[in-house]
Formats: structure tokens, C-alpha cells, sequence
């Protein structure tokens, strides 16, 4: 490795104008029956669509690929706009994505799929059950980390990408990428992990309780058939998303954003009345995000893929997280934040004790900042100019 | 910051190198590095350029992680107090301490720690019974404020400053090998000579190579 320029200095702002433009979502359908995927339960699922988006340009010998991998609630859509979208809101990493950013469009190509069990095209329990004709609800087999990433495999045997330059991808999708690097070792040159763990701790498969809790409590859910039965649960499922993002945030962070500031800034007084309406600004906001998720969101993906991250145990069979990624070849770039109590950074140092035993090539940053577990999706400088280094020596 | 490409010119009467070149020049090609406390990874590029070593750096300072992982190298964001123990034994053919241990809550136990995973542990640290340093305390009466040392003593990060005679008594009380010892006069600005009388009285920096 030589001295050589980094594309971004620490100095210059990541926020480039520049977009990807119109982007079209693509679809690819496999495990057709009778050739229908094992599942880590021994279930079978077939056929099985994976909706996917790309972005750049597959240079002529594959070795540009960057795999991203969404959270809990992502999707596809990573980046730029889709035709006839309403919002102005651009994909969820627009900031890392595109030409000039951290994940430059102008050298590597960028895909994204949405994991199975998801609900914004791939196949989930709101898809149709072909042995039914109805949705699959709860007939939909449990999926894990593990299947999300064998359905992603399929993805690239078929786009013909042996190997992935770098796997990225944030708290659900940290845990996607650190699956890949033991699934699939050879064909992972690269891996950044972001606010993530090798395993929930009891405190996140608690919050992930309450919020299926939530759901399943809910008169609307009717045992997962409320499709069936012409209802949605959205009240529960807007409760499942206000814990949700309470957890994603930090005690410091809630207070910059709305203190305890009220809705009504007409007087400092509240109503002492029995309505219980909205009158602090967290509330509102929490409201808010309550109601806009359940326009996007289906009740029983929240259940499976909550589910599917509270399985998730890298250090199994064996116990030994260090002996479990004793196959894996990729070189990493580990990174957590300083007020992220969701994944705290010790789960992160937990994986990057059991890499370096491992002999492998490991960097690990822990972020400052008060933006708690969301702060992966949130514009910073420290961030893609730590990712786009990253990229740029190891490629030599 | 150093010029590691620019060597001691013939011209100078006498040639001074940095700390840096003479941690350089005690390392094999190709050796397994790990530096603790490698603040923006002026040694370990050295290394890399000039021994092409596989280098490792564990830095506290997320600013200086930026510049690390800017410069190509694989960095771990960490405390040295908390220990190494990610690290199996030997992992390492040097652990590297330029001037760190004076800054350590417990600069035994790192000292040990260091001595388990490489196979040659370098220290290079400040000697406090330079005269210099002597002359203050002892005749002027003073906490000893010099180049090397420049802090006054209730805002100095120096907690466990030492002298070479006490350095040497801990390394026989602990069994550890020395292997080489440097002892260097001059300052991190002007660069070091190498001296061999009266090291404790005429040293302002000492490098020893030590494994257990």
C-alpha cells in the first residue's frame, strides 16, 4: 500500500448534491416448487421474489460490487427517487449513496435487495400463500438472519457476482453482514458493520417483545389474518413503532429535539383534563411516526423479522463467537456510536475481539455522538469519509 | 510531523534522527507490529514504508482514528488501560510504546500485557533524571518543566514519569529480558544522538527492547 490522496478528507462535507436520479425497482423470483429453499427451520419456501435496486455500474470483471444490507424496517430502496413516488424523500442512504458520496455510483455497483420476510416487494407473510390464494399471514414459515442472506445468494448467482467487494449495512443489516462473512467467506473481500451485534442483548429482545406485544394485542390483528378479514392492526402497530424509535434515539438526543417543550406554544400551562391529548412535542412526534409507518408497514413482517433478529446468535452452535468466525476471510471496518444503547459499542468490541483472534484485518471506530442508534442513517462527515478510506486502500 | 524519506544528511556535522527512525531501524522487514497508542500513525507508516511491516494501532482519539484509517491502516479506537485482551499470546513479533506508558493508570500491567503478545516489546519514554530535570527539582526547587516534559504538574497527562535506573530495576523485578537499550540526547524537534556516558544523568529519552 502506497500514500495516495483520500477521496474525501475530513474536511470537505459529504453532502454532494449528487443523486442517482430516477431509479426503477427490479424483481428476480426463484425456488420455484418443487425446488423450493431450505429454510434454517426446515421449513420450505417457494417460490420466493426478491424486489432489488442497483445503482452505478458492474465493471467488466464483477470486482465493483457493493452489497447493502437495510434495517429492520428498509427496503430496496436505497437511493434516488422512484418515478411516480409522491414524497420529495429520496431512498433511506441517499447520503452514502451516489455519484461522489461514501459508496461512490461513479466506481462501484450498488445493490440493495429487501430481505424475505419484508414487506416492500420481496416475499413476506403479506405476499400471496399459493396453496391458499390468500396472504400467507402466519402460515408464512420463520425465517432467520441466516435465510435472508441464502435468498441474497440466490440474488447474486443470478446477477452472476461471485464476489462481493464490500458488504455494509447497519444495525439488522450489520447483523446481515457479519452472516455473510460466515456463510459465504470466499465471496466477501470487505465488510462494515454498523451499530450492530453478533447477538441481541436481553434488553433489545425485550423492546422487540412489547412491540409484537403490541401488534398481537391489538382486536385488528385477528390471529395475522386481518387482511383476509378486511382490517389492518394499525393501532398496534403504530405502538410498536413509537417503542421502536424511542430505542433508536438517546435520552440526549430526545432532549435537543423536543425537551419538554409543548404543542401548543400558546402558554406554558397544561390542560389537566382527562383526554389525554398530545400536548408535549415527543408525543406528537412519536404520533406522527406511529401513523406514517403504518402506510408502509405490515403488522406481520414487524413480528417476523423482529423475531428473525432476536434468533440471531452468531456465537451458536458452539458458544464461542471467536471459534464461529474462524472461517472468515473478509477484512472489516467495525463501527458503533457513542450513545447507541440499542446495539452498545461493547457488542462491537465483542466482534472485533473474536475477529482480531481470528488474525484478521480489523478496524474499529466508535463514533461520538448524542443521535443514538439512528445516527447510521443520519448525515456525518466522520462517517463516509471513515467508509470511503476504508474502500479506497482496500481496494489496492 | 517527522520527514521519514529524508535520511541524515552528510552534510550535517551530526546526524540527527527522530525517535521514530531509531524505532525503525530495531525492526526486521516484514514483522507483525502492533503500536499502542499510535496517535495519527507516524511510526507505523514509517514502518510500513520503510520495513514493510503488517501493522496494527490502537489509539483513544477518534480524530486521530480518522487520520489513521485516511492513511490505509487498520486501527482499533480503544483505552490501553482497558488492556489486551483481544490479543492471543505472541500474536504480535513487536508491541510498540512511544511514549505511552507514562500516561497509563497501571503502566505495569500494560507492560506485562505487552510482553504476552509480542515476542519483543520496544518502550521508548522520557527520562526524568535527565539533569536537566535534576537541576530544577533539586537545586531550583521546582516540578521540572522541560522540552520533552513541558506541562506544568496539575495539567500534565504524565502520571507515572520514570527515570532509566528505575525502568531498568522494574525489568529485573518483573524477569524481563533487555535486549537492546538506547539511550538518545536531543528533543523530538531537533531530532536525538545516541550516547553511551551517564545515560540517567545525560539522556533526555531512553528506547529499550525488552521480552520476557
Amino acid at each position: 500500500m502506497s500514500a495516495r490522496l483520500p477521496v474525501h478528507s475530513m474536511t470537505l462535507t459529504t453532502a454532494q448534491p449528487n443523486s442517482v436520479g430516477v431509479v426503477e425497482p427490479q424483481f428476480f423470483t426463484f425456488a420455484q416448487p418443487p425446488d423450493e429453499m431450505k429454510l434454517v427451520s426446515g421449513k420450505k419456501l417457494g417460490p420466493i421474489t426478491l424486489v432489488y435496486e442497483t445503482y452505478g455500474t458492474l465493471n467488466a470483471d464483477k470486482s465493483n460490487v457493493i452489497l447493502v444490507e437495510h434495517a429492520l424496517t428498509g427496503d430496496a430502496h436505497v437511493a434516488g427517487y422512484h418515478k411516480d413516488q409522491t414524497s420529495k424523500k429520496p431512498g433511506w442512504w441517499d447520503i452514502m449513496v451516489g455519484p461522489g458520496k461514501a459508496l461512490d455510483t461513479e466506481r462501484y455497483f450498488v445493490v440493495c435487495a429487501n430481505c424475505i420476510g419484508g414487506c416492500s416487494g420481496s416475499t413476506g407473510p403479506d405476499s400471496e400463500n399459493p396453496a391458499t390464494g390468500y396472504p400467507y399471514a402466519r402460515d408464512f414459515p420463520i425465517i432467520t438472519i441466516q435465510d435472508m442472506v441464502e435468498a441474497e445468494r440466490h440474488l447474486l448467482d443470478h446477477l452472476g457476482i461471485n464476489q462481493v467487494l464490500c458488504v455494509i449495512g447497519g444495525s439488522m443489516g450489520g447483523m446481515r453482514v457479519l452472516q455473510w462473512t460466515v456463510s459465504y467467506p470466499e465471496r466477501i473481500r470487505l465488510a462494515i458493520p454498523i451499530a450492530t451485534t453478533s447477538r441481541l442483548s436481553a434488553q433489545a429482545i425485550g423492546f422487540n417483545e412489547v412491540g409484537r406485544q403490541a401488534i398481537m394485542g391489538d382486536p385488528d390483528w385477528r390471529n395475522g389474518n386481518y387482511k383476509r378479514e378486511g382490517v389492518i392492526p394499525n393501532h398496534g402497530l403504530a405502538i410498536a413503532r413509537m417503542i421502536g424509535h424511542i430505542t433508536y434515539l438517546s435520552d440526549k438526543a430526545m432532549h435537543n429535539k423536543f425537551g419538554r417543550d409543548l404543542v401548543e406554544s400558546n402558554g406554558s400551562t397544561f390542560t389537566f383534563n382527562t383526554e389525554f391529548a398530545t400536548e408535549f412535542q415527543v408525543e406528537s412526534y412519536l404520533r406522527h411516526q406511529g401513523s406514517v409507518f403504518v402506510q408502509r408497514f405490515d403488522a406481520n413482517s414487524y413480528l417476523y423479522i423482529t423475531k428473525a433478529t432476536d434468533y440471531f446468535d452468531l456465537t451458536q452452535p458452539s458458544g464461542s463467537l471467536r471459534k464461529e468466525l474462524s472461517r472468515v476471510q473478509a477484512k472489516f471496518l467495525v463501527i458503533s456510536f457513542s450513545s447507541d444503547w440499542l446495539f452498545p459499542t461493547y457488542q462491537s468490541r465483542e466482534i472485533v475481539k473474536a475477529l482480531r483472534q481470528n488474525s484478521l484485518d480489523v478496524t474499529f471506530a466508535e463514533l461520538q455522538t448524542d443521535k443514538g442508534h439512528d445516527a447510521f442513517l443520519l448525515e456525518s462527515a466522520q462517517l463516509s469519509s471513515l467508509i470511503s478510506n476504508f474502500l479506497n486502500y482496500a481496494i489496492d | 510531523m517527522t520527514d521519514p524519506a529524508t535520511p541524515s544528511s552528510s552534510v550535517q556535522r551530526r546526524p540527527k534522527k527522530t525517535d521514530i527512525d531509531f524505532i525503525v531501524d530495531l525492526i526486521e522487514p516484514r514483522a507483525r507490529v502492533l503500536d499502542l497508542g499510535c496517535g495519527t500513525g507516524e511510526l507505523l507508516t514509517a514502518l510500513q514504508e520503510r520495513k514493510n511491516v503488517f501493522p496494527q494501532g490502537i489509539e483513544i482519539s477518534e480524530e486521530a482514528i480518522h487520520e489513521c484509517v485516511s492513511k490505509g491502516l487498520p486501527v482499533y479506537h480503544g483505552d490501553l488501560d482497558e488492556g489486551l485482551a483481544d490479543y492471543n499470546d505472541g500474536a504480535m513479533d513487536y508491541v510498540i510504546l512511544t511514549d505511552v506508558i507514562q500516561v497509563l493508570y497501571r503502566p505495569d500491567e500494560l507492560i506485562r500485557e505487552a510482553a504476552r503478545v509480542g515476542k519483543k516489546v520496544i518502550l521508548s519514554f522520557p527520562n526524568f533524571a535527565h539533569w536537566h530535570a535534576r537541576f530544577q527539582l533539586g537545586l531550583l526547587g521546582h516540578m521540572p518543566r522541560t522540552e520533552q516534559l513541558p506541562f506544568e504538574w496539575y495539567d500534565s497527562p504524565n502520571i507515572h514519569l520514570t527515570t532509566i535506573r528505575d525502568f531498568k530495576r522494574m525489568c529485573r523485578a518483573e524477569g524481563f529480558q533487555i535486549l537492546q537499550e538506547l539511550y538518545l540526547t536531543g528533543s523530538f524537534d531537533r531530532g536525538f544522538t545516541r550516547i553511551s556516558v551517564l545515560p540517567n544523568l545525560l539522556a533526555e529519552q531512553a528506547v529499550f527492547v525488552i521480552c520476557r
